[in-house]
């Protein structure tokens, strides 16, 4: 279901061009607004009708499966946390508007920098663990799983 | 060449695509390496790159020992069941055992995970799987990652790996454009961490035209991670293991959700059960160890994924399809309705575009399912990807050599689609290993193993020659014709693209072959495939978009070739569902019970392909519980 971009919304800021992961939205030069160079490699993902502050872009069916006169848009709010989904049926016989949660915390604040948290110590080189490990698999202090403590043994399995 | 040479020197560790194994690698490496130097080069931009860019409704890989649900060696038993006793346990198990402390920090960074309110756990979509607001999943980890590293290069497409010339053998880097400038970047690194993902669009999409872009895996997953490993010469495993999946028609949205949370069924076009049906000859084909339905029944041991695809395959042959998705049922119930929509606005909004357009309404009507196109991919129900060295504390010796997810290249470690023989480990696995590697090459680091690398001038010349050739090769030929992309001297990326997927569909067992080779079939695919090779040198890009293209379709071909070299090799048809070899129908335990391993000579080109033994480090579920 590739995107196209609607002549009268878009004034060019470039963020679908960011974000594309496909690089298929390309700023057209003679109109200097956004288009979608290849439609045939969009994966109608929504990474550029989620970052489009205009409401600009759009996305209709694949033709060689999809029928005219659907509308399936996304409103992405990063300061309410939440993103709103509004589904039209071709035929008119369902509407539907959907609401999901993005994230439960403010961005940028709650993912630790690494840089300042203390360095680990020799004994945590030398172990398995991760950073925060053992405490973050089991949320206790138990440690982390071995062969060992879980009772295993190489089972002899080597066949040709 | 009017490009600008930007070098990027004293690299300890280059992060080379940044999907969810990268971004796990840039976050640990900081630390362990708190004073490293960690640079990100992603050829999309990493909040939105990689298979999770649209997001994901379901973390499928969740042990919950803090909540008593599993532990390490059931997922290893699972995980072999499923992919027909071929995995590499040890990676397995030592992803199994730190998943849980990834999936704990997504929840603490902001990640809306469901819970089950009576049991006070995630909320559960199957044994392995929980349910998330996952929409936002990928800017996440992406923040994770920013936070770690000493630059993000965004917009760097990454065509080469570059090899110490002071020892043979060792990785020094990478090289790479930038998509927008044009520019060559050259990454000295001590280490590299690849994490480039796994290979959509090898195969012939059953879709076509305008719709070619509605492939399961997306379509960016260019099969880079394997063609640059597979070009430094690394050792490869289980590149035969290609995945195809049953999901819903035309939109590949995902099925998981809805058979296991909200419990729907399949059946075949006249309303019968058809599956079990199919299962009496398979066991014959597959033996009782990987079919016995009965069992499956009494312990809940699932029945592999590829002989599932099977009995949809066969039914549809047989003139009984489509084959559909009982939905109609547990639709009614409001909340699972609910739950079944943003389950693909989740993850795949092209499903509900399409039932949007096509009236489809799940609560009136039974959707149709359909079999994909293959693909290749180390994380999810598959295990492509580099043979790689495992943890000291539990590998038996043929699957170490020092540091843990190391490939065969000294320096060079993976994670996720990267790394062959850890399948299932799915979004937060892939997450995991790459915080596995990064701690690993800190540690090479540490020891003294990166010392003295060498990259010479003419080294990188080469390449740079080499990464614009297909644009010079625009300019010189272009105007030996009047207009249009029919040139005698040249065919451009999308149409080398077509002929790949052509004879990969044809020759190396895609759907309109029902996915059957055999030995005749590969072997002249693989002669086809040299000469693809040969117009590949001949590829021509008119501007930069293009010459993206032009390095995804040369990775995506280097990818095809290994998997037929793989296919040929294993004599036997491991996977019905996933694909058969029409001249060796059967499982053959005796002597395929091996993994595969390959290595391409980087001078030659030749492969050579080797069998390596399969360690069982857990026991079966029958034999643990009889005791
Ligand atoms: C439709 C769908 C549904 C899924 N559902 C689930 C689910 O419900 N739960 C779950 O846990 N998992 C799910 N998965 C699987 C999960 O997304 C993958 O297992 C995981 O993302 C793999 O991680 P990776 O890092 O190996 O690859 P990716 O995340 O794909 O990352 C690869 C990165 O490399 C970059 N790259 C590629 N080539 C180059 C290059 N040449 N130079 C530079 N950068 C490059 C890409 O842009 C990308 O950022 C799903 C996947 C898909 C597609
Ligand atoms: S939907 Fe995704 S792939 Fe398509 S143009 Fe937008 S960002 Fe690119
Ligand atoms: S993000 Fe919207 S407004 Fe900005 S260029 Fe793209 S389509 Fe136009």
């Amino acid at each position: 279901m590739p995107t196209f971009v609607y002549m009268t919304r878009c004034d060019g800021c470039g963020h679908c061009v960011d974000i594309c992961p496909s690089d298929i939205m390309h700023i057209d030069t003679t109109y200097r607004r956004a288009y979608n160079i290849e439609p045939n490699m969009c994966w109608e993902c929504y990474s550029c009708v989620k970052a489009c502050p205009q409401n600009a872009i759009d996305v209709r069916g694949y033709a060689d499966f999809a029928p005219l006169g659907h509308s399936v848009r996304a409103v992405r709010d990063e300061e309410k946390g939440v993103i709103a989904w509004r589904i039209k049926f071709r035929n008119g016989k369902k509407d539907l508007s959907l609401l999901a949660p993005i994230t439960t915390k403010p961005w940028g604040k709650y993912i630790p920098q690494l840089r300042d948290v203390p360095a680990p110590t020799q004994e945590q080189r030398d172990s398995q663990y991760l950073y925060n490990e053992p405490k973050y698999i089991r949320m206790d202090d138990g440690g982390i799983h071995t062969l060992e403590t879980n009772g295993l043994k190489i089972v002899e399995g080597v066949q040709y | 060449m009017a490009y600008k040479t930007i070098v990027e020197d004293n690299i300890d560790i280059l992060v080379a695509g940044a999907g969810l194994g990268g971004t796990g690698a840039a976050f640990e490496a900081r630390y362990w390496g708190q004073n490293k130097k960690i640079v990100i080069a992603e050829k999309a931009n990493i909040d939105r790159s990689g298979a999770v860019a649209q997001g994901l409704y379901a973390i499928n890989c969740y042990m919950g020992t803090r909540f008593g649900e599993n532990n390490p060696e059931d997922h290893v038993r699972y995980a072999r069941i499923d992919l027909m006793g071929m995995v590499r346990e040890d990676l397995l198990f030592d992803m199994a055992r730190h998943v849980d402390s990834a999936v704990h920090q997504f929840e603490e960074w902001g990640m809306p995970i469901m819970r089950d309110l009576e049991k006070g756990s995630f909320l559960r979509e199957g044994r392995w799987q929980i349910m998330i607001h996952g929409e936002s999943y990928k800017p996440l980890v992406a923040e994770a990652a920013k936070k770690s590293a000493d630059k993000v290069y965004n917009r760097v497409a990454v065509t080469h790996l570059l090899m110490d010339e002071a020892k043979e053998n060792r990785v020094a880097g990478a090289v790479g454009f930038n998509v927008r400038t044009g520019n060559f970047h050259v990454f000295k690194s001590k280490t590299v961490v690849c994490g480039a993902g796994g290979a959509s669009n090898i195969f012939k999409p059953r879709s076509v035209g305008e719709g070619a872009g509605r492939v399961w895996y997306a379509p960016w997953s260019s099969g880079s991670a394997y063609a640059l490993m597979i070009n430094a010469g690394a050792k490869m495993t289980q590149m035969e293991n290609r995945i195809v999946l049953a999901r819903f028609k035309d939109g590949y949205g995902p099925v998981g959700a809805y058979f296991l949370h909200l419990k729907t069924y399949t059946q075949n076009a006249y309303g019968e059960e058809y599956e079990s049906k199919w299962f009496p000859a398979l066991q014959k084909m597959v033996g009782k160890e990987y079919l016995d339905p009965e069992l499956s029944h009494a312990t809940h041991r699932p029945i592999p994924t590829c002989l599932r695809n099977h009995a949809i395959i066969n039914e549809v042959n047989a003139g009984r399809g489509p084959i559909h998705m009982v939905t109609m049922h547990s639709f009614q119930d409001p909340h699972l309705e609910e739950i079944g929509w943003h389950n693909f606005l989740g993850m795949t909004v092209g499903q509900a575009v399409l039932w949007a357009a096509t009236d489809v309404d799940p609560k009136y009507q039974n959707p149709e399912l359909t079999t994909s196109e293959p693909y290749v991919m180390g994380s999810h129900a598959t295990g492509c990807g580099a043979w790689c060295s495992g943890p000291e504390d539990i590998s038996p010796p043929e699957y170490q050599w020092g540091y843990n997810r190391m490939m065969t290249v000294e320096g060079l470690f993976g994670a996720g689609d990267a790394v062959g023989g850890t399948p299932h480990a799915f979004s937060s696995g892939s997450f995991t290993e790459g915080r596995i590697s990064a701690k690993s090459a800190c540690k090479y680091i540490d020891d003294g193993k990166a010392e003295g690398i060498r990259v010479t001038d003419s080294q990188i010349n080469k390449l740079k020659e080499e990464v614009y050739k297909p644009m010079e090769h625009y300019k010189i030929h272009r105007n030996d014709i009047v207009a249009g992309s029919v040139n005698p001297n040249y065919i451009n990326p999308r149409q080398a693209l077509d002929r790949l997927q052509k004879l990969m569909d044809e020759y190396a067992g895609g759907v309109t072959v029902s996915y059957m080779t055999n030995d005749k079939l590969l072997s002249i695919g693989l002669m086809k495939m040299k000469i693809l090779e040969e117009d590949l040198e001949k590829v021509a890009a008119s501007d930069l978009h293009e010459l993206l293209r032009a390095w995804e379709v040369k990775h995506r071909h280097r990818t095809s070739e290994c998997v037929m070299q793989h296919t040929l090799f294993r004599k036997e048809t491991r996977w019905p569902g996933y694909y058969y070899r029409g001249d060796a129908m059967k499982v053959d335990d005796e002597n395929w019970h091996v993994l595969t391993v390959s290595r391409r000579d980087p001078q030659t080109g030749a492969y050579t392909m080797e069998k390596a033994p399969l360690y069982h480090l857990v026991e079966d579920e029958t034999a643990a519980a009889a005791e």
